[in-house]
């Protein structure tokens, strides 16, 4: 079990993605990295940023670094949502994309290029799945 | 978190005469070359002069936009400076329209509209648009189909900020569509609503105007193909599309919009006339794997009388046989095959079938998502017009 957010869980969200056959179909000809923004409330005091490199169907990095540390990547997407959000994402609650729309999800990044890649996003919330979560209280 | 967006709507006899009462200095209005050939820009134009409003036509929108046209459109735009950007047209004006304000207002390019940044553009211009055809519903949502023509796709775009601020319903655009316009938005009218309604993003308030929006197709398509004068069944045609576009933007679109989305994108038919055609065939996937959706669709059918059933099953086929009939009767193919398309170019092109409708947003909006094998059976159906038996 590792809780969402560490470096822990990041690294068992990229041993999930490399695992899935199904993502790595649905994800052939992507090419680009995010930060996964945790929003700071309740028990998340500081916000978190989580890096992910993916590349063609796998995933490159993982990585954690404080707001301080930033400037260290310069991802092409950025997702941004309270951890509440993040949780109805990875629990099947809502719809990434609909999270999206909603505004649930903040996203800054080429929406167009997301829009292409529906099912690899959707890939992506079924690896989350897999990994053994706790969620901060 | 749900939402709930409209239009303010102005519907009816002399509509038009509403654009006297808004505030504005210049209009920037979106359409394409036959609109302005009908003189139903000057009908427009005329009501602008009369409050005041300087306008600008740029008239370049094509059958299913481009990046590039609204780009250049946006480009005029900010040189005129409006503080209205007006669609006038079908789905493709008004869609052209809404990528025009966010280009011109929030200075950046169509594809990189993000749903959940706020770019104010109402701060820049307002947004209106006035529909010529019944069907597309345009007028009522956010949504924005651009067409990628180097990639051969579509591209579906949108954000809140992008529902139009006012809608206008003014029967004298409609009243000169040809019966195969009728036909085709008018069947885009009806998957609309029938998707909106058994989305799984739908909510309470997307059910009442989706089930109105069925039973006025059902009621007046026909009657709108069959005589196009009868001004009632062209008024009623007119708010179904409305409410339909109003069910499916705050829910969703389904299997038959992302598997039609496809067929336009590569084979360039008409968007009506694809999705109508292939909404049969995925509602009966939907309710061979889904008892969800099944009940959802004989929901449908005992609203418009068109079964009593007890079994949802036999109901939802019942909708299911209505809605071919009514496709039937409005000039539409039941069957890939009837167009003119042949078979070994369409097979030649099955994967990128596929993969346009795998990643179409509508397709993870159905309680049955369809993988790559099912949909492959899919398109094979739909194309020899075989009733969907998986």
């Amino acid at each position: 079990m590792a809780v969402f957010g560490t470096i822990e869980w990041a690294k068992a969200f990229m041993e999930a993605i490399n695992a899935s056959k199904a993502y790595e179909d649905a994800a052939t000809t992507w090419e680009g990295d995010f930060y996964f923004i945790l929003e700071p409330g309740g028990a998340v005091k500081e916000p978190g940023y989580q890096y992910v490199d993916l590349w063609h169907g796998k995933c490159r990095k993982v990585d954690v670094v404080t707001a301080s540390e930033k400037d260290k990547y310069k991802p092409e997407f950025i997702l941004q949502a309270s951890i509440a959000t993040w949780r109805k994402v990875a629990e099947k609650k809502v719809d990434p994309i609909q999270a999206i729309v909603t505004r649930q999800l903040k996203l800054t990044g080429n929406m167009g290029k997301i829009m292409r890649a529906v099912k690899a996003a959707q890939e992506l919330v079924n690896c989350v799945t897999k990994v053994q979560t706790e969620y901060p209280e | 978190m749900q939402f709930f967006g409209v239009p303010f709507t102005v519907f009816g006899d002399d509509s038009l005469q509403y654009l006297n009462t808004i505030l504005g200095k210049r209009a920037f209005i979106v359409t394409d070359r036959n609109i302005v050939s009908l003189g139903l820009v000057d009908l427009v134009g005329a009501e602008l002069k009369q409050a005041n409003i300087e306008y600008k036509v740029f008239d370049e929108v094509e059958p299913d936009p481009s990046i590039e046209t609204v780009v250049k459109a946006a480009g005029i735009a900010k040189d005129f400076k409006p503080d209205w950007v007006i669609g006038l047209g079908g789905g493709s004006s008004m869609d052209a329209s809404k990528s025009t304000l966010v280009c011109y207002a929030a200075g950046i390019g169509p594809l990189d509209l993000a749903p959940s940044t706020f770019y104010d553009l109402r701060a820049t211009a307002k947004l209106m648009c006035i529909p010529t055809t019944s069907g597309t519903g345009s007028e009522a949502t956010w949504a924005i189909v651009l067409t990628d023509v180097a990639g051969q796709r579509k591209v579906s775009l949108g954000s809140y900020e992008t529902l139009p601020d006012i809608a206008i319903l003014d029967p004298r655009m409609v009243m000169s569509m040809p019966p195969q316009i009728t036909g085709d938005t008018g069947m885009d009218a009806l998957c609309h609503a029938i998707e909106g309604y058994v989305s799984t993003w739908r909510s309470l308030f997307t059910d009442g105007p989706g089930l109105m929006a069925i039973k006025l197709v059902f009621e007046n398509l026909k009657k709108a193909f069959d005589n196009g004068k009868d001004e009632d069944a062209r008024k009623a045609m007119m708010c179904a599309a409305s409410m339909a576009g109003t069910s499916c933007t705050n829910g969703m679109f389904g299997l038959g919009h992302s598997t039609g989305h496809a067929i336009g994108g590569l084979f360039h038919t008409p968007h009506g006339r694809a999705v109508g055609l292939y909404l049969p065939y995925t509602m009966e996937y939907l309710i061979n794997g889904s008892e969800e959706t099944a009940a959802r669709y004989a929901e449908i059918a005992r609203f418009c009388n068109i079964s009593r059933d007890n079994d949802d099953k036999k109901c939802a086929k019942a909708l299911v046989d209505a809605v071919r009939k009514l496709a039937k009767s409005v000039g539409q193919p039941l069957a890939f095959k009837d167009t003119n398309i042949k078979r070994e170019e369409y097979i030649k092109q099955m994967e990128g079938l596929i993969d346009r409708s795998i990643n179409e947003l509508m397709t993870s909006a159905i309680s049955r998502v369809p993988e790559s094998e099912d949909l492959e059976k899919l398109f094979t159906y739909a194309y020899d017009g075989k009733p969907v038996d998986f």
